[in-house]
C-alpha cells in the first residue's frame, strides 16, 4: 500500500523540531525503518512528518563523564563500526547484528528503535539492562530518563508529543563488566520471538549487580527479578524456573505463550554462559 | 518549510535529476514512475523483502523505507546505473551461469546487497553470506545457487587481486 497523504518539513536544529512538532499529528522522522512501513500500511496517518536527519550533532559517538554517550541520530551500521561501542558498550556491540537486515542497519537509527519502542525490538532491552539514561529535549528543556522508567507500555514511552530523543549515556564497562545477549527469530534479522539482553558484574567467582531483561514477551521491556536473584547465587536452573514468576508472555503471530515461556527458558541458559565469561574473548568479533 | 509537495535535486546514476515530489511518495516509486528506472522493483512495501534496494550515497537501502523528499542533495544508485557502470559485471555473470535467479524480480536486490557485502568482506563464508542476505527473498531459487554465485565472484576476484599484486 501507499501512505495517506502528509506534509513534510526538514527540521535543522532541535528546536526547529519540537517548533514543527507543535503542529497536531505531527510525527518525527529519522531512519523511518518502521515509520514509513507502518505509513505505506496505512496504520498511522499523520498530518506533517518532520525529519530530522539533517539536524546537526546527534550522530557522534563520544566518551563522557564515564559514559558512551551515541547521539539518538547514529545509524546502526555507524555503531555496529563504532570501536568506543565495542570496548565500551559491549552488549550494544553484540545485539546490534541482530537488528534488521544490512539495508535496514543502513539508515535505521539508534534513537528510533529506543524512541519507537516495538517490544519486540532489541535495544530497548539493551537500555534497560544497561541502565542507560536517555536525554530528551522539549518544550521546556532538556531532562534524562533511565532505562526502566522510559518504557511505560505498549509502543509508549516517556515521550512527549513535543519530545525530541537527543541521545542515549550508557555507563562504561569496566573490567569488571559482564554481558550477554541472545534470541531466537525465524529469519536472522527479524524480530524477536523471544530475546534477552543481559549485563553483570564479576565478583570473585560470582555475579553480582545481574540484570536480565526479556523482550518479546510483553508490552515493553521485563526485567525477570526473580531468575536474577537465583543466578546471583549460581544457580542456572532456579533462574530458569524462577522465570515461571516473572514471565507472562502472550501468544502472537510466532509463538504460543508457553512456547515463549519455555524459549526464555533456553535463552537463560545460553545467556548465563555467556555472562560467565571474560568480555576481552567477546570483544574480538 | 512544511508543504505537501517538494522540489528536489538529487544525483540518481550520475545524472542531475530536478523534480517535483509528493512527500508520501517512496524512494522506490520516485525511481520506477518518475524516473522509469523499473530494475527497482516493489514487494512487501514494508522492509521486510528486499527488491526495492537502491543505494544512497553509497550503501544499499530499503527503497521503500524512504520517502523520495528526503533524497534532495543526495546520490541516488538504483540497479541500472550500477550494472551500466560495469561495476557487477562478474555478479551477474556468475549470477546466470549457477542459475542463481528464475523469475527475477529478487535480482536487483540480491546484486546490490551481495556488493556491497564483498565490498565490506573480500572473503566471506558461506554463512556470512547467508545472514548478509537474509533481508532479500528470493521466492524461486532455494538461495543455494545464489549463495555459490556470490562465492565464486568472492574467490574469483581474490584471484584476480592476487595475481595483480605479483605482477
Amino acid at each position: 500500500m501507499k501512505p495517506a497523504p502528509f506534509a513534510y518539513a526538514k527540521a535543522y536544529s532541535v528546536a526547529d523540531a519540537i517548533h514543527l512538532l507543535a503542529e497536531e499529528e505531527a510525527r518525527l522522522l529519522a531512519g523511518g525503518q518502521s515509520l514509513i512501513a507502518t505509513l505505506n500500511m496505512r496504520l498511522d496517518r499523520p498530518r506533517l512528518l518532520v525529519d530530522i536527519n539533517a539536524v546537526p550533532g546527534l550522530d557522534s559517538i563520544a566518551l563522557k563523564n564515564g559514559h558512551v554517550e551515541i547521539g539518538a541520530l547514529v545509524r546502526y551500521a555507524q555503531a555496529q563500526r563504532s570501536r568506543e561501542i565495542a570496548r565500551h558498550a559491549p552488549l550494544i556491540a553484540l545485539a546490534i547484528p541482530h537488528i534488521g537486515h544490512p539495508a535496514i542497519r543502513n539508515r535505521g537509527t539508534i534513537g528510533g528503535s529506543i524512541a519507537f519502542a516495538d517490544p519486540a525490538a532489541e535495544l530497548p532491552a539493551c537500555v534497560v539492562a544497561l541502565d542507560a539514561e536517555m536525554e530528551i529535549a522539549g518544550p521546556e528543556g532538556r531532562r534524562t530518563v533511565r532505562g526502566e522508567d522510559f518504557f511505560q507500555a505498549l509502543f509508549e514511552t516517556a515521550l512527549a508529543p513535543r519530545d525530541v530523543l537527543t541521545a542515549i549515556r550508557i555507563p562504561i564497562a569496566d573490567e569488571t563488566a559482564r554481558v550477554g545477549f541472545a534470541e531466537l527469530t525465524r529469519r536472522h534479522g527479524d524480530y524477536a520471538i523471544v530475546g534477552l539482553a543481559a549485563c553483570a558484574r564479576a565478583d570473585g567467582k560470582r555475579l553480582a549487580d545481574i540484570r536480565l531483561v526479556y523482550f518479546g514477551v510483553g508490552a515493553a521491556p521485563v526485567r525477570a527479578r526473580h531468575a536474577e536473584t537465583a543466578l546471583s547465587g549460581g544457580d542456572v536452573e532456579g533462574a530458569v524456573a524462577a522465570l515461571g514468576y516473572d514471565l507472562h508472555p502472550d501468544q502472537d503471530l510466532h509463538a504460543t505463550a508457553a512456547l515463549k515461556s519455555y524459549l526464555a527458558g533456553v535463552l537463560l541458559r545460553r545467556v548465563s554462559k555467556q555472562l560467565m565469561t571474560p568480555l576481552a574473548a567477546e570483544r574480538c568479533p | 518549510m512544511s508543504a505537501r509537495f517538494h522540489d528536489i535535486a538529487l544525483d540518481v546514476n550520475g545524472e542531475p535529476i530536478r523534480e517535483r515530489v509528493d512527500a508520501r511518495m517512496t524512494l522506490v516509486d520516485f525511481v520506477r514512475e518518475q524516473l522509469s528506472l523499473t530494475g527497482s522493483h516493489v514487494g512487501c512495501e514494508h522492509g521486510v523483502c528486499g527488491a526495492c534496494t537502491v543505494r544512497v550515497n553509497g550503501v544499499v537501502v530499503r527503497g521503500c523505507l524512504m520517502l523520495a523528499v528526503q533524497c534532495d542533495g543526495m546520490r541516488v544508485d538504483t540497479i541500472e546505473g550500477v550494472a551500466a557502470s560495469r561495476e557487477i559485471d562478474d555478479l551477474q555473470q556468475a549470477f546466470i551461469e549457477r542459475n542463481a535467479l528464475q523469475c527475477g524480480y529478487c535480482t536487483p536486490g540480491m546484486l546490490l546487497t551481495a556488493q556491497e557485502l564483498l565490498a565490506l568482506d573480500s572473503m566471506p563464508s558461506r554463512e556470512t553470506i547467508r545472514t548478509y542476505l537474509s533481508g532479500n527473498y528470493c521466492r524461486c531459487t532455494g538461495y543455494q545457487a545464489i549463495v555459490d554465485a556470490v562465492e565464486a565472484v568472492a574467490q574469483a576476484r581474490a584471484r584476480a587481486k592476487r595475481d595483480e599484486e605479483r605482477e
